[in-house]
């Protein structure tokens, strides 16, 4: 199933012929739980359908795992330096929930959203190793789980004043949502724990009804089972919450976490270009000098300098193209999270006014009857 | 209004009933033991002499004629499903403003609104239909001097509570008056009811609290008191028989020093039990248990010999071969008695839960305000850090739903804090459960001393017909013998007598027991029924505001809605 409302593409969008538009579709479906005790995994299906050329036919279906993803995600992350990589759920670090029912399905629907964004994505929808994440078959396939190194001293910086404003806003947005994650998972708990003792209220009640017979017996009766039914609207309600509500949060976190890695690799591209820039000079001084004193070493301090002086440009322009990228992803990202918000927010309240209304429809039904109890007394 | 203004306050009307409480109390001086009997009989004969205090026309009235359940508000609301601001949803206004010791303010007025809004619990206030009230005001505590005594060098200090009493039953001879009392009076007046009034449910008094007094605050400490005193106080006019008792009477309105025997003076009677005990079994002093004595359970010092006896009874009872000639046979008491039993345990029950989801109503709304404030940040944030048109759309979204958030989470705590209050009556209950197992307790050692007479007597006339018997027999002074047999007799005849009495009283706490049991089902069932009401009005209104508040918010972003299907 594809959740379409979170892979709608940021502002550059191609225009579409209408007659044979190309399209590119998938989906993750399926967790199968294969393997047996330490070594057990979650196998996924993953279907595309599509009509672009460079892919085997209109459907192809393949067996993946997480660790796959992961592969896809390290390879395009090295490919497209600047680009915002969309993000992907977190390995579960506790053992006992890693086979949980909604541990798994809000695993596989966060891993559909991945693959979605990647494909829905003008530039990396084009990259060859999605191509083999979605169609090379099993045996091909190599996982590889590489690490993103960041860069660790920092002893050339750009002094850019809005990409300084920039950093400066990622960390702290992170800082921001992180809480905001927080007090909205804690939120689910709470709905759940109200449910429960909603529903512990209610047999204890009825038990006293039972006890006190005669009308007012009734009423407690009544009031009792009300308090189970409400206790669960109350546990849907925190279900509803968690995976409309927690969950894009949770995502927008990783989201930003993302984008720190890039800046990072921003940093990394940023030293290089300097430290080849610097390299390059001296190389052009050094060969001043040789020829100068005309000596016949000229030759090759020419050709090492070409040399280097070409990869500085590489460097140069590698760097430029990831300032570029990142400008275009930001606007794309903050509009797209606009978008993820709003929808969240609407969702939130959605469930919350659906929760209250449910919950005094429920209690007004009681009133008559209580009325009733006391007019018979 | 009520309070520690005294207006409207005369003299003259409080002299007056001063003379008849004086005539009332015992001409001889309380300090010996011969003069406290005198009293107590008085007291018994008073109460027998007025028409029998559980005529119904005192019995609680049912609670549709309870004029807080018929005023419109709440019925507006259901019949207009519009949330109105009604007062029957509002927090109370609740003062608590602990004031300095020696200037508290008055806030049972507000305690009353309260009561008045969320619960009408019987048993707190006055419930009758007809016109008549008795509405009692604690308030002005103030640290006084302990009288120079000589067992506490230097002396001590204790704290009175102006007692103020508005009522327009003629008995009281008087429409307002005020007295200052301490708390030891309230022990002796607690006290001096539970002797006068065995079988019927008294409300408890409020604890002494030694711990307490030590640890806490002194102000808080009395001001807690102070709010327990009047609740203590109303309950005990509610209670149709109690109200017009005269202890209670005696209580409200003689000033100075309370005129009821101080349960010092009655322990030291437990001299007395150590006392009379060597001689009784010497047979010098009388074994029989005296009539006015008979009216009361043996207590610990004071009856030893007594106590012996119906020890040894409810042994016999429990062990002995023979059925004891009284027993307790009323079916149905047994019946009841096994329901209060199950209700109690049910209650209990319940209440355990009510705490439970109180607590998770008021987390709910805790979390909801955490949350709405993470999102009030992240407002102020990106509102300061905006460089796109998207985060300025996505700032007004966030702030849309923090205010919401915010909003929700406030009515939760309302919502919570009058849950609280309603679901109080289960807790007042519960603590009733203790007062009724202690009236059950008054009929079982009554009881059991009708039993212990009874074999006595029996046991007595069995030895003078020995004694008849062996007339013929016995060689020695025919006077001696004689007089033995007229001294049993008398024995036998005053036995009789106490016996007779015993029985009588017995009956008379059975028919307590019987009444109150039937007040307590009544008015459970008004009390109970309301709470209901209470808690579901409560929250009926409470999440028709919340829904209004996150509809609003669907309405704002229900653009997002649209972009996505």
């Amino acid at each position: 199933m594809i959740a379409t409302q979170r892979s709608v593409s940021g502002s550059s969008q191609s225009p579409r012929s209408p007659s044979s538009q190309p399209y590119l579709s998938v989906s993750v479906t399926d967790p199968v739980k294969l393997g047996n005790g330490v070594q057990a995994y979650i196998s996924y299906r993953v279907i595309t359908k599509t009509n672009l050329p460079e892919y085997q036919g209109p459907e192809k279906i393949v067996i993946r795992r997480y660790s796959d993803f992961v592969w896809l995600r390290d390879r395009l992350f090295e490919k497209y330096k600047g680009i915002f990589i969309p993000p992907l759920p977190e390995k579960s670090a506790v053992e006992k929930f890693r086979f949980s029912a909604e541990f798994i399905e809000m695993r596989r629907q966060a891993l559909d959203i991945f693959v979605n964004r990647i494909a829905s994505h003008h530039e990396l929808q084009q990259s060859e190793d999605l191509r083999t994440f979605l169609q090379a078959d099993e045996e091909d396939v190599q996982s590889k789980v590489s690490d993103v190194v960041l860069g660790k001293e920092k002893p050339v910086e750009e002094s850019n004043p809005e990409y300084e404003k920039l950093k400066h806003y990622i960390f702290e947005l992170e800082n921001h949502l992180a809480e905001a994650q927080k007090h909205a998972y804690r939120l689910v708990k709470r709905h759940r724990e109200l449910g429960q003792s909603l529903s512990d209220f209610g047999k204890a009640v009825k038990l006293l009804g039972a006890c006190e017979g005669n009308s007012l017996g009734k009423a407690f009766s009544e009031l009792g089972t009300k308090s189970e039914t409400l206790s669960v609207k109350l546990q849907k309600e925190a279900h509803q919450l968690l995976m409309n509500f927690e969950e894009p949060l949770k995502d927008y976190v990783r989201a930003v976490q993302s984008i720190k890695a890039t800046i990072a690799e921003r940093a990394n591209a940023f030293r290089r270009q300097c430290e080849l820039a610097e390299t390059t000079k001296l190389k052009e001084i050094n060969l001043n000098k040789l020829t100068l004193m005309r000596s016949d070493k000229v030759g090759e301090a020419e050709i090492e300098y070409q040399e280097l002086k070409a990869e500085s440009e590489e460097a140069t322009r590698m760097f430029e193209m990831i300032v570029r990228l990142m400008n275009e992803e930001i606007v794309r990202f903050q509009e797209q999270k606009t978008l993820d918000m709003g929808i969240a927010f609407h969702e939130f309240a959605k469930g919350q006014a659906r929760l209250a209304n449910g919950i005094a429809n429920a209690w007004r039904s009681l009133i008559p009857k209580l009325e009733a109890c006391s007019s018979s007394s | 209004m009520m309070g520690s203004d005294n207006e409207g306050f005369e003299e003259a009307h409080l002299y007056a009933s001063k003379e008849e409480m004086e005539n009332l109390v015992i001409d001889n001086p309380l300090n010996d033991s011969n003069s406290y009997s005198n009293y107590r009989s008085a007291l018994s004969s008073a109460i027998s002499d007025t028409s029998h205090p559980l005529a119904p026309s005192i019995l609680v009235t049912p609670a549709d004629s309870d004029p807080i359940l018929s005023p419109p508000p709440y019925r507006d609301h259901l019949y207009h499903n519009s949330p109105t601001e009604s007062s029957y949803f509002e927090p109370p206004p609740f003062g608590d403003n602990v004031g300095d010791v020696n200037g508290v303010e008055n806030h049972s007025l507000n305690l009353d609104n309260f009561g008045r809004f969320s619960r009408s619990a019987s048993w707190s206030t006055s419930s009758s239909t007809d016109s008549e009230y008795v509405k009692i005001t604690v308030s002005n505590p103030l640290k006084e001097q302990e009288a120079s005594n000589s067992i506490v060098p230097g002396g001590g200090t204790y704290v009175t509570y102006l007692i103020t009493t508005r009522t327009n039953v003629p008995e009281f001879g008087g429409v307002e008056f005020s007295v200052r009392r301490r708390f030891r009076d309230v022990v002796t007046l607690s006290d001096r009811l539970a002797e006068s009034y065995r079988g019927l449910f008294i409300p408890p008094r409020p604890d002494k609290s030694v711990v307490e007094s030590q640890v806490m605050h002194k102000q808080e400490f009395v001001e807690l008191r102070r709010v327990a005193l009047e609740k203590y106080l109303r309950r005990l006019a509610a209670h149709p028989v109690i109200k017009r008792s005269d202890e209670l009477k005696v209580f409200l309105q003689v000033q100075g020093k309370l005129p009821l025997a101080t349960t010092t003076d009655v322990a030291s009677r437990m001299l007395d039990g150590a006392v009379k005990l060597p001689k009784q079994l010497l047979g010098e002093s009388s074994v029989v248990v005296a009539p006015h004595e008979v009216v009361q359970p043996a207590k610990g010092g004071r009856d030893l010999l007594r106590l012996f006896k119906e020890l040894k009874q409810s042994v016999a009872n429990d062990w002995g071969g023979s059925r004891p000639l009284v027993v307790e046979e009323d079916k149905e008491f047994i019946e009841r008695k096994e329901k209060i039993n199950d209700l109690e345990q049910q209650l209990s029950n319940v209440s355990k839960q009510a705490e439970s989801l109180v607590k998770a109503q008021q987390d709910m709304g805790d979390t909801m305000a955490e949350l709405g404030l993470a999102f009030i940040k992240l407002t102020k944030f990106e509102n300061e850090e905006a460089v796109f048109n998207s985060q300025k759309a996505r700032a007004h979204d966030m702030k849309g739903f923090a205010t919401a958030a915010v909003k929700a989470s406030r009515f939760y705590r309302e919502l919570n804090a009058q849950t609280v209050e309603h679901l109080d009556t289960i807790h007042e209950y519960l603590g009733l459960m203790l007062v009724v197992h202690s009236a059950f307790s008054d009929r079982s050692s009554a009881l059991l001393t009708v039993q212990t007479l009874l074999s006595e007597l029996s046991s007595l006339e069995s030895r003078a017909e020995k004694l008849e018997a062996t007339s013929s027999k016995v060689f020695g002074p025919g006077k001696s013998r004689n007089r033995k047999i007229e001294d049993l007799k008398e024995t036998i005849r005053a036995t009789e007598d106490a016996k007779n009495i015993a029985i009588r009283e017995y009956q008379r706490i059975k028919e307590n027991n019987r009444s109150e049991l039937e007040r307590l089902d009544k008015e459970r069932e008004a009390d109970l029924l309301n709470m209901l009401k209470g808690f579901v009005h409560n929250q009926v209104g409470y999440m028709e505001k919340i829904a209004n508040v996150w509809t609003k918010v669907v309405e704002e972003t229900s653009y997002y809605a649209k972009e996505n299907s």
